[in-house]
C-alpha cells in the first residue's frame, strides 16, 4: 500500500481529489472507453467533492465520461430524503458538475426485490469493465462501506442489517431520534471493492487512528474490514496527522520519507505518473 | 416538444433566503432537478448563463387602479384589450400578477365593468396575470373616503343584498374592501363574503376601532387596505385598525395581512419601520397606483376625477389630497429595502442584514405574501418546486432587469439580457 499523510483534512481533501483529476485526465476517457469510478458518502469525502467541483468549474476536469458507482444507499428511505446518499451525492455532488445521469449508479433503497437490486448492481459493474477506481472511506470500526465488523472478506453487493453503533453515529443526522434512523442498507461488498484496479481510502480525524492502526498494523481480519485491502496489488491511503495517532512512528516516518515520490502522484504536468504501478 | 430549461450562475430567493442554486423549468413551471436527474437520467436541453443575477419570484400587486394612461374604473374604457394591454406593460416593473382594483363607483359602472376583467393566466404574449377584481369601496366611510367621491358611497342598512345590488355579480371579484363599522358588515355581510363568495374581505377607509376591527377579523376578515392611511390614526388607547398588528384575540394561526404603499410619499419610512419590526409577515407592498403610473408630469384622468402628477406625487385636481401613487411596485420594494438599511444602527452587522434579511423581506413583501393573502402561495409568489415559472432578473440594486411570465421572456431592460444572449447550450 501507500500511506499519503497531510497535515490536516482540507490537505486530505485536497490530495484525494487531486489524485482523482490526475487518474482520470491521464486515462483520457472518451464515449469507448469510459472512466469507471466508484464514490463515498459522509463528511469524509465531501472536501474532496467540494475541490473536484472547483476542477469542473475550472474546466481542469471533466466527468462527460466518467461512470460512477456508490457504494451504499439506506433501505426504506424515501429518495427524496434528504438524509438519503441520493440525497447527499445530488447536493454535494452530482448537481455542480458535468456528469451524465445515465451514467450515474446508486443502489435503490427502495426496490420491490432487494437482492435483485443487489444482483444487478453487481452485473451493471461488470458490464462497464470494472471499476478503475474505487474510492472510500472507513468507520470508525474499520468498516468499508456498510461491510459492518464480521462481513465476509469476500463478500458481494447485498443487504446488511447495520450494527448498533453505526445507528447510534447516524442518529445525528435524523434529529438524534434513534427511531427514525434506518436499520439496514444496501451495500457493495469487500469483494466487489476489491475486484477494483485500484482502492483510494480517505481517512480523517482521531476517530479514525484506531481504526487505521487495525487496518494497516495488523493482520487481515474480518472485524476490520477495510484490513482486506492489504491483500489489493493497489492500496492507496490517504489521511491527515490526527488520523496517524494510533500508528508506529516506525510507520509515519517510513511514508512520510516517502512523500517525495508520492507527489508525482498528484503533479499537474500533464504527463501521467509513472508510479501507476504496483503498490 | 416539452424542453427543459436550466438558469445557472445565479441567486435565488427561496425559503426566505438567498441561495446560489440553478432554476429548471419545463412546461411553465418550476421544477425539481434532483428528480430529473434520477428518474429521467436526462439533462436541459438549453442552458442559460444568467450573469450572476438575483432570480426572485414576479411581483403580485393587490391593489392598482390603473397604469399607463388607462383606469379600471372607467365604464368607457373598459375592455378585454385595454386590460391585456397594461398586463403587457406591467412587465416593465417586474410585476407577472396582479388584481385590477375599481375605485367606488355607481352600481351601473359596476355592472358594465366587473364581468369584462376576467381572471386570465399570463404569458409573455399577453403580460401579467389577472388574479380577479379588488373591488375598493363604495361601503366605505365618508370620513375617510380619501380621493373616493362622497356621492358614491353607499351603506349597508340590508346586509348582503346591499352589495349584490351594487355590484351585481362578484363572480370575477377576489378582494373587496370595505369598512367594517357599517351596519351588518360584521355580522351578516363579511361572514357571507368570505363563506359563499370565496372573497379576501380587507377593511379600510374606514373610522372603525380596533375592537370591531377585531371582530371583523374573527368574522372572516384577512387584509388591510393601505395601513396607516384611511383610517383613524394609531392612538395609545384607542389603537384603531392598526392595533390589529398586534392585537392578541386572534387564534394564533390567523395571519392579519396589510397592505402598505411605500412610496416614500404615503408612508414615513418610521413607519414602514415601525409596521415590519412589528408584524413582519403581514407586510404586503401594494402600489394603489393611479393611470398615471408610468408616466411623466401632467394631468390624467382616475374614476370620475382629474389628477394631478407632479414628480412623486399624484393629487387631487384642485386639492392637496394625496389619490394614490405612482411608485411602480419595482419602485416600491427598492424603497422598502432603504427604508430597513435607514433603521439598521449597527454598521458593522449592516451588510450581512442586508443580504440575508432586507433584500429578502422586501421582496417577499411584493410575492409571497400577496400569494398568501390570495391562498395561492404554491403556485405564485414563489420559486419552489410546481410553482408557476413566473420569475424576474434583478440586479444588485434590485432594479428589473427581465421579467418571464410561465416560463418565457416577457420583458427585458436591454438586449443585454435577452435570452438568445444568455444561452449557452441549446437541444442536442
Amino acid at each position: 500500500m501507500r500511506l499519503v499523510i497531510t497535515d490536516d483534512y482540507s490537505a486530505m481533501a485536497e490530495w484525494g481529489a487531486r489524485y482523482i483529476k490526475k487518474r482520470i485526465n491521464d486515462f483520457k476517457p472518451d464515449a469507448n472507453r469510459l472512466f469507471v469510478l466508484g464514490l463515498p458518502t459522509g463528511s469524509t469525502p465531501l472536501g474532496t467533492y467540494k475541490k473536484l467541483i472547483e476542477f469542473v468549474k475550472a474546466k481542469q476536469l471533466s466527468f462527460q465520461y466518467v461512470v460512477t458507482f456508490n457504494m451504499d444507499e439506506y433501505v426504506g428511505l424515501p429518495r427524496d430524503h434528504p438524509e438519503s446518499y441520493h440525497s447527499f451525492m445530488w447536493n454535494n455532488f452530482f448537481k455542480h458538475i458535468d456528469i451524465d445521469p445515465k451514467n450515474v449508479h446508486i443502489l435503490d433503497g427502495n426496490a420491490t426485490d432487494l437482492i435483485h437490486e443487489c444482483n444487478e448492481y453487481e452485473k451493471a459493474i461488470q458490464q462497464v469493465g470494472g471499476v478503475e477506481l474505487f474510492v472510500g472511506g472507513i468507520g470508525p470500526d474499520g468498516h468499508i462501506a456498510f461491510n459492518e465488523p464480521g462481513s465476509s472478506l469476500v463478500s458481494r453487493t447485498r443487504v446488511k442489517t447495520l450494527a448498533q453503533d453505526t445507528i447510534i453515529a447516524n442518529a445525528r443526522f435524523f434529529g438524534n431520534d434513534i427511531k427514525k434512523v434506518p436499520t439496514s442498507a444496501l451495500t457493495v461488498g469487500v469483494g466487489t471493492v476489491m475486484d477494483a484496479k485500484e482502492v483510494l481510502i480517505l481517512i480523517s480525524g482521531t476517530s479514525k487512528a484506531y481504526a487505521l492502526h487495525m487496518a494497516i498494523e495488523e493482520g487481515v481480519n474480518h472485524m476490520w474490514t477495510v484490513s482486506a485491502f492489504q491483500n489489493h496489488p493497489r492500496f492507496l491511503c490517504v489521511c491527515d496527522e490526527d488520523a496517524t495517532m494510533e500508528l508506529k512512528v516506525k510507520t509515519v516516518r517510513y511514508f512520510k520519507s516517502l512523500m517525495p515520490v508520492h507527489s508525482k502522484l498528484i503533479e499537474d504536468n500533464g504527463a501521467p505518473s509513472l508510479l501507476h504501478t504496483e503498490n | 416538444m416539452t424542453l427543459l430549461y436550466r438558469f445557472y450562475n445565479c441567486t435565488l430567493v427561496r425559503d426566505h433566503a438567498l441561495i446560489q442554486d440553478d432554476l429548471w423549468i419545463r412546461n411553465g413551471k418550476i421544477i425539481n432537478p434532483e428528480k430529473i436527474f434520477f428518474s429521467e437520467k436526462t439533462r436541459a436541453d438549453i442552458e442559460y448563463d444568467c450573469q450572476g443575477a438575483l432570480i426572485a419570484p414576479g411581483y403580485i400587486d393587490l391593489q392598482i387602479n390603473g397604469a399607463f394612461g388607462h383606469d379600471f374604473s372607467s365604464a368607457d374604457e373598459a375592455s378585454e384589450e385595454m386590460l391585456i394591454k397594461v398586463a403587457k406593460l406591467l412587465t416593465s416593473h417586474g410585476v407577472t400578477a396582479f388584481v385590477p382594483t375599481i375605485v367606488s363607483s355607481l352600481p351601473e359602472t359596476y355592472q358594465e365593468v366587473l364581468p369584462i376583467y376576467k381572471r386570465r393566466a399570463g404569458s409573455a404574449k399577453d403580460g401579467a396575470t389577472i388574479l380577479g377584481i379588488h373591488i375598493e369601496g363604495p361601503f366605505i366611510a365618508e370620513n375617510k373616503r380619501g380621493a373616493h367621491r362622497t356621492d358614491f358611497l353607499r351603506k349597508s342598512e340590508c346586509g348582503i343584498e346591499d352589495l349584490k345590488t351594487c355590484y351585481g355579480s362578484f363572480e370575477n371579484v377576489s378582494i373587496i374592501t370595505l369598512a367594517p363599522e357599517l351596519p351588518n358588515m360584521v355580522e351578516n355581510v363579511i361572514p357571507e363574503l368570505v363563506a359563499r363568495h370565496d372573497l379576501v374581505v380587507s377593511l379600510g377607509h374606514s373610522t372603525a376601532t380596533l375592537d370591531c376591527g377585531e371582530r371583523a377579523i374573527l368574522a372572516g376578515a384577512r387584509f388591510i387596505t393601505h395601513l396607516f392611511n384611511a383610517m383613524l390614526p394609531f392612538h395609545h388607547r384607542d389603537p384603531g385598525l392598526v392595533g390589529l398588528l398586534t392585537t392578541h384575540p386572534l387564534p394564533a394561526t390567523t395571519i392579519v395581512y396589510y397592505g402598505l404603499i411605500v412610496d416614500t410619499v404615503h408612508t414615513h419610512s418610521a413607519a414602514v419601520r415601525l409596521a415590519h419590526r412589528v408584524h413582519p409577515h403581514g407586510l404586503v407592498l401594494v402600489t394603489d397606483a393611479v393611470p398615471a403610473l408610468g408616466f411623466p408630469d401632467g394631468t390624467y384622468h382616475m374614476g370620475a376625477h382629474e389628477i394631478v402628477v407632479n414628480g412623486k406625487r399624484a393629487t387631487i385636481a384642485g386639492t392637496e389630497t394625496l389619490c394614490g401613487s405612482i411608485a411602480s411596485l419595482a419602485e416600491c420594494v427598492q424603497y422598502m429595502r432603504q427604508a430597513l438599511l435607514d433603521g439598521e444602527t449597527n454598521k458593522e452587522i449592516i451588510n450581512e442584514k442586508d443580504s440575508t434579511q432586507f433584500v429578502v423581506e422586501s421582496i417577499e413583501a411584493a410575492t409571497l405574501h400577496p400569494a398568501q393573502v390570495l391562498h395561492i402561495e404554491n403556485q405564485k409568489g414563489t420559486l419552489s418546486f410546481g410553482a408557476d415559472a413566473d420569475f424576474i432578473f434583478l440586479d444588485k440594486s434590485l432594479n428589473i432587469l427581465s421579467t418571464f411570465i410561465a416560463g418565457e421572456q416577457a420583458w427585458t431592460v436591454t438586449d443585454q439580457w435577452s435570452i438568445d444572449n444568455l444561452q449557452t447550450k441549446s437541444s442536442q
